[in-house]
C-alpha cells in the first residue's frame, strides 16, 4: 500500500522535480471520494479507478494552471502544493465530516488465508499483489513504451527531449496525472485498511516521503524497495515500542541518508 | 534609526490599545522571533526549512515537562531546555544537510514530523492529545508576568535583544560569508570556505531562536499541545518569511504580523482557518513571490528618486 | 621541487573515461598551458584538482603534499587557487567586496559572528582591484561592468589569496582583443612565486604566455614540451586537425 503511494511522489519528485506535498492529501481526498461513490455502487475496486480518475483529474488542472506558472521555482512549487494541500484537507472536512468513516472490506477478501504455516488477512496480501502488480505494469511503462521512453527522456534532460520534438509540458502534465491517480486509487484500496479520516494526508504524507527518501528519487525499484522496507520496519517497530513506533520509522532512512545522500536506488541526491 | 522608532511606538502600545490587542501584540512578538528564525535559514542561508516548528514545539515541551515532572524552577528550566533544543538542532542539521535545496526541505519536514507524530503517541510524557496545561509563567527578577503590559514588555525585551542578535549575526563578517555560501556555494569553497560547516552552524543557531522563540510561547499560552510541532505551524512561520520578504531583516517581522492579524480577523469569520492559510500561501507564491517588505522598499525608492 | 605532481589520474562518468590516464609534472614557477580539442578533459582535470569531481583513481600532490583526499576548501588554504570558465561572482555586490570574500576565505576572521566585515578587508580589495586597474570601479555592483572587467575581477580574487598554485580556466574567453590584451598582461605580470597552470583555446596569446605546453587528447597527455616542440609534433597536427 506505501508502494502505490509513494510510486506517485517519486514519480513526479524524479521527473518533475516538483516535491508534491500536496500528495497525502490526495490520497485521503481518494479516499473519501471513494466512501462517496461506495454509497451507490458497493465495489470496491470501481470505487478506486473512479477514485483514481478524479484525482488525476484534479492533478491534472493543479498542474496545468498552477504549478505551471510557476517552472522553476522550486520553493514556491513546494509552497503551493502546501497550500493546495491544506485547501484539500479543510475542503474534505467541511464535505465529508469530522468522523473516521471505514471503508468495508470486499466480501470475497474477508476470509483469512493460510500460507506457509501463517494467517494472512485475505486482503492484506491482495493489496499486496496489487502493489507488484501496478509495480510492473509502471516498470513496463518506463522501458518498453514508447511513453514511457519519452518521460525518461524527459527525465535526464528535459530541454534536449523537448528540442527533439518531445513534448514535455504535456508529458508533465499527463506524468502528474498519473502520480496524482496512484494516490488516490490508493487511497481508496488502502480504506479499508486505514478508513478515510481527517488527517489521514498527514498521517501519509511523512510516509511517503520517508519511503522516497529512503528509496531514492525517481527510481520505481527504489519506492518499492522503500515501501518494503519501512512497512517491514514498521509493523516490527510497533510490535516492540509501541510508544516510539514513529521515530522507528524514521531509523532506516536516517541511516541510509547518512551513508547514501541519493538513496538507496535514487538517480540525484535530492 | 527606523528601528528606534519602532521600538518606541511598540513600547508605547499598551498605553493606548487594550488588553486584546497587547496580548495580540505579545503574539505577534514570540511569531516574528519564530518567523526571524526561519528567515537566517532561508533568506541568508538559502535552505528553505518546513520543519521548524520542531524547535519551538520541543522547547515548549522540554520547559513544560521540566516544570510539571520535576518541578524545575524556571531560571533552570529555561537554559536547559534551550539547551537541549539547541543539541537536538545539531543532530538534526547534521542528518537534514546531507542534502540541499529539495531533499534539504524534505529532511527537515520528516524529521519535524516524527516529533509531532510523538507527542502525539508517548502519551505517558505528553498526554497526547490533552496537552500539557497548568504550567506557570516565569517571573524573573520577582516580577508577575500574569497580566498582558508586563508580559508584553517581558516578551518586547526578549524579541528585541533576539532580533538585535539575530543582526549582529547577518550582518558580521560570518553573515557575509553565509550570504556568499547562499549565492554561489562553488565558488565559495574554492575562496577556502567551509560551507557545509557554515550551513550547520547557522542551522544550529537558527534552532537555538526558535527555541527561544518556544519557550516565549508556551510562557504566553501556560499551555502546550502537539499541533504547536505540526506541518501547519511550520508553514505558518514559513508563510510569514515569505509574506514579508526573505531576504530582509524587518521582512519577518512584518509577515509575522500579517499572519497573526489575517488569522485573528479572519478565526472570526471563518471556520476553516486552514483553507484559508492554504489560499494565502498560493496567492503569496503565484503574485507576490518576493513578498511585502521588498515592495514596499522599490516603492519607496521609486517615490524618494521622483521628488 | 615540483609545485604540482598528478600521477595516473583516472575519472570516469558512467562508462565514459573522461581523464583516462593522465600523468603530468610542472615545476615551481612554471607557467603551463593545456590545449586539446573540446571534450579533452581539460576542464575536468581542473575540477579533479580543485575537488570539485572526487577522482576515481590516482594521486594529486601538491608541493610534495597529496591532498587528493582533501575538500576543495582544505586545497585552497594548501595554496590553490582557481577561476572559472563561467564567471561565478556575486552579481549584486560591489567588486570591492567580491574581492574581499576572496580576502576572508583564508582568514581567521571570517568565523566572527559579531562584528561587522572589518574595514581593512576592503581597504586591501581597494589594493588588490588597484592592481588590475580596476579600482575606479571598485564600489560599482559586478552586475554593473563589462565583461572584461569582471574576467578581471576574477583573477584578481585568485591572486589575492596569493596563492601558490593558480589554475586559469580559459581565462581569454568570450574577450574582445583590447581585453584580451589586458586580460594577457595582468597573467604576464604574475609573480613567479605563483605556479599558473592555464586552459586555453586562443592559441596566439596563450602560447606567448607559457613555458611549457600540454596537450590533451580524450583524456589523455598526448604531447608534452616547450611550444616548439609541440607545435613541430606531428601528433599536435594529428589531434587539431584530424590527419
Amino acid at each position: 500500500m506505501l508502494f502505490l503511494l509513494a510510486a506517485g511522489f517519486s514519480l513526479i519528485f524524479g521527473l518533475m522535480r516538483i516535491a508534491n506535498l500536496t500528495h497525502g492529501a490526495l490520497f485521503m481526498l481518494g479516499a473519501y471520494i471513494g466512501v462517496t461513490v461506495m454509497r451507490y455502487v458497493p465495489n470496491l475496486w470501481l470505487a478506486a479507478l473512479a477514485a483514481g480518475v478524479a484525482v488525476a483529474l484534479f492533478g491534472g488542472l493543479l498542474e496545468r494552471f498552477i504549478l505551471r506558472k510557476l517552472g522553476g521555482n522550486v520553493l514556491g512549487q513546494v509552497l503551493v502544493t502546501l497550500g493546495v494541500a491544506f485547501i484539500i484537507a479543510d475542503a474534505c472536512l467541511v464535505g465529508w465530516g469530522g468522523d473516521p468513516i471505514p471503508i468495508p472490506t470486499p466480501p470475497t477478501l474477508q476470509a483469512p488465508v493460510r500460507m506457509a504455516g501463517f494467517v494472512f488477512p485475505a486482503y492484506r496480501l491482495a493489496v499486496v499483489v496489487i502493489a507488484v502488480a501496478v509495480a510492473i505494469v509502471l516498470y513496463l511503462l518506463m522501458e518498453r513504451t514508447r511513453l514511457g521512453a519519452m518521460i525518461r527522456a524527459g527525465v535526464d534532460d528535459p530541454q534536449m527531449a523537448s528540442a527533439v520534438g518531445i513534448p514535455v509540458s504535456r508529458l508533465f502534465t499527463i506524468v502528474f496525472c498519473l502520480g496524482a491517480a496512484l494516490a488516490g486509487a490508493g487511497g481508496v484500496i488502502g480504506g479499508p485498511i486505514m478508513s478515510a479520516y481527517p488527517g489521514l494526508d498527514s498521517d501519509m504524507l511523512p510516509l511517503a516521503l520517508i519511503v522516497v527518501i529512503l528509496g531514492g528519487v525517481g527510481s520505481l525499484l527504489g519506492a518499492f524497495a522503500g515501501a518494503f522496507i519501512t512497512g517491514f520496519v514498521y509493523t516490527f517497530g510497533v510490535a516492540l515500542l509501541p510508544d516510539l513506533a514513529y521515530v522507528i520509522l524514521f531509523l532506516p532512512m536516517i541511516v541510509v541518508i547518512a551513508f547514501r545522500p541519493r538513496g538507496l536506488f535514487g538517480k540525484f541526491a535530492a | 534609526m527606523r528601528w528606534i522608532v519602532f521600538i518606541i511606538l511598540a513600547a508605547l502600545l499598551p498605553l493606548v490599545a487594550g488588553e486584546y490587542y497587547v496580548n495580540l501584540s505579545s503574539q505577534i512578538v514570540i511569531f516574528a522571533v519564530f518567523a526571524a528564525s526561519i528567515n537566517l535559514l532561508l533568506g541568508y542561508g538559502g535552505l528553505p526549512t518546513l520543519g521548524h516548528a520542531a524547535y519551538l514545539g520541543v522547547a515548549a515541551y522540554f520547559s513544560a515537562l521540566l516544570q510539571l515532572k520535576l518541578h524545575y524552577a524556571h531560571w533552570l528550566a529555561a537554559p536547559l531546555a534551550v539547551a537541549g533544543t539547541t543539541a537536538m538542532g545539531c543532530a538534526f542539521g547534521l542528518i537534514a544537510l546531507r542534502a540541499t535545496g529539495l531533499g534539504f526541505l524534505m529532511l527537515t519536514l520528516a524529521l519535524s514530523q516524527v516529533l509531532w507524530g510523538t507527542a502525539y503517541r508517548w502519551v505517558s510524557m505528553t498526554d497526547g492529545d490533552n496537552g500539557l496545561r497548568g504550567l506557570q509563567r516565569p517571573m524573573p527578577f520577582g516580577l508577575d508576568l500574569n497580566q498582558a503590559m508586563p508580559f508584553y514588555y517581558f516578551t518586547l525585551v526578549v524579541g528585541v535583544i533576539a532580533i538585535w542578535l539575530m543582526a549582529r549575526f547577518v550582518n558580521s563578517s560570518f553573515g557575509a560569508t553565509l550570504k556568499g555560501a547562499r549565492d554561489q556555494p562553488r565558488r565559495m569553497e574554492a575562496l577556502g570556505y567551509d560551507v557545509w560547516l557554515i550551513r550547520w552552524i547557522t542551522f544550529v543557531y537558527a534552532s537555538f531562536w526558535g527555541a527561544v522563540a518556544g519557550l516565549l510561547f508556551v510562557y504566553y499560552h501556560k499551555y502546550i499541545h502537539p499541533v504547536s510541532l505540526s506541518l501547519a505551524n511550520s508553514a505558518e512561520g514559513l508563510l510569514a518569511v515569505i509574506a514579508g520578504g526573505s531576504g530582509t531583516l524587518a521582512g519577518p517581522i512584518v509577515g509575522a504580523a500579517i499572519v497573526l492579524l489575517l488569522k485573528n480577523w479572519a478565526s472570526a469569520y471563518i471556520e476553516r482557518w486552514n483553507m484559508l492559510l492554504g489560499f494565502v500561501f498560493v496567492v503569496i507564491v503565484v503574485f507576490m513571490p518576493e513578498g511585502v517588505v521588498p515592495g514596499f522598499q522599490r516603492l519607496w525608492k521609486r517615490f524618494v528618486s521622483r521628488t | 621541487m615540483e609545485a604540482l605532481r598528478i600521477q595516473n589520474l583516472k575519472k570516469a562518468f558512467g562508462g565514459l573515461p573522461a581523464i583516462a590516464d593522465v600523468s603530468l609534472a610542472v615545476e615551481a614557477g612554471e607557467r603551463r598551458l593545456i590545449i586539446g580539442p573540446n571534450g579533452a578533459g581539460k576542464t575536468t582535470l581542473f575540477n579533479l584538482l580543485t575537488g570539485d569531481l572526487p577522482r576515481d583513481a590516482g594521486s594529486i600532490e601538491l608541493f610534495g603534499a597529496e591532498v587528493s583526499r582533501l575538500a576543495t576548501h582544505s586545497r585552497v588554504h594548501m595554496g590553490l587557487a582557481r577561476t572559472y570558465q563561467i564567471i561565478t561572482l556575486f552579481p549584486k555586490d560591489t567588486l570591492e567586496h567580491n574581492v574581499a570574500l576572496s580576502l576572508l576565505g583564508l582568514s581567521r576572521s571570517r568565523w566572527s559572528m559579531f562584528g561587522r566585515l572589518p574595514q581593512h578587508f576592503y581597504a586591501e580589495a581597494g589594493a588588490v582591484l588597484a592592481r588590475v586597474g580596476l579600482e575606479a570601479a571598485a564600489k560599482r555592483p559586478i552586475a554593473e561592468v563589462a565583461y572584461g572587467e569582471k574576467r578581471r575581477v576574477e583573477i584578481a580574487m585568485a591572486l589575492a589569496q596569493k596563492p601558490r598554485v593558480l589554475l586559469l580556466d580559459e581565462p581569454l574567453a568570450g574577450l574582445s582583443r583590447e581585453e584580451r590584451a589586458q586580460v594577457k598582461g595582468l597573467i604576464a605580470g604574475i609573480p613567479r612565486e605563483t605556479t599558473v597552470v592555464m586552459i586555453e583555446h586562443d592559441m596566439d596569446t596563450a602560447l606567448d604566455l607559457a613555458d611549457r605546453i600540454t596537450v590533451l587528447h580524450y583524456g589523455r597527455v598526448i604531447v608534452e614540451g616547450t611550444r616548439a616542440e609541440v607545435v613541430a609534433d606531428p601528433k599536435t597536427r594529428e589531434v587539431y586537425l584530424g590527419h
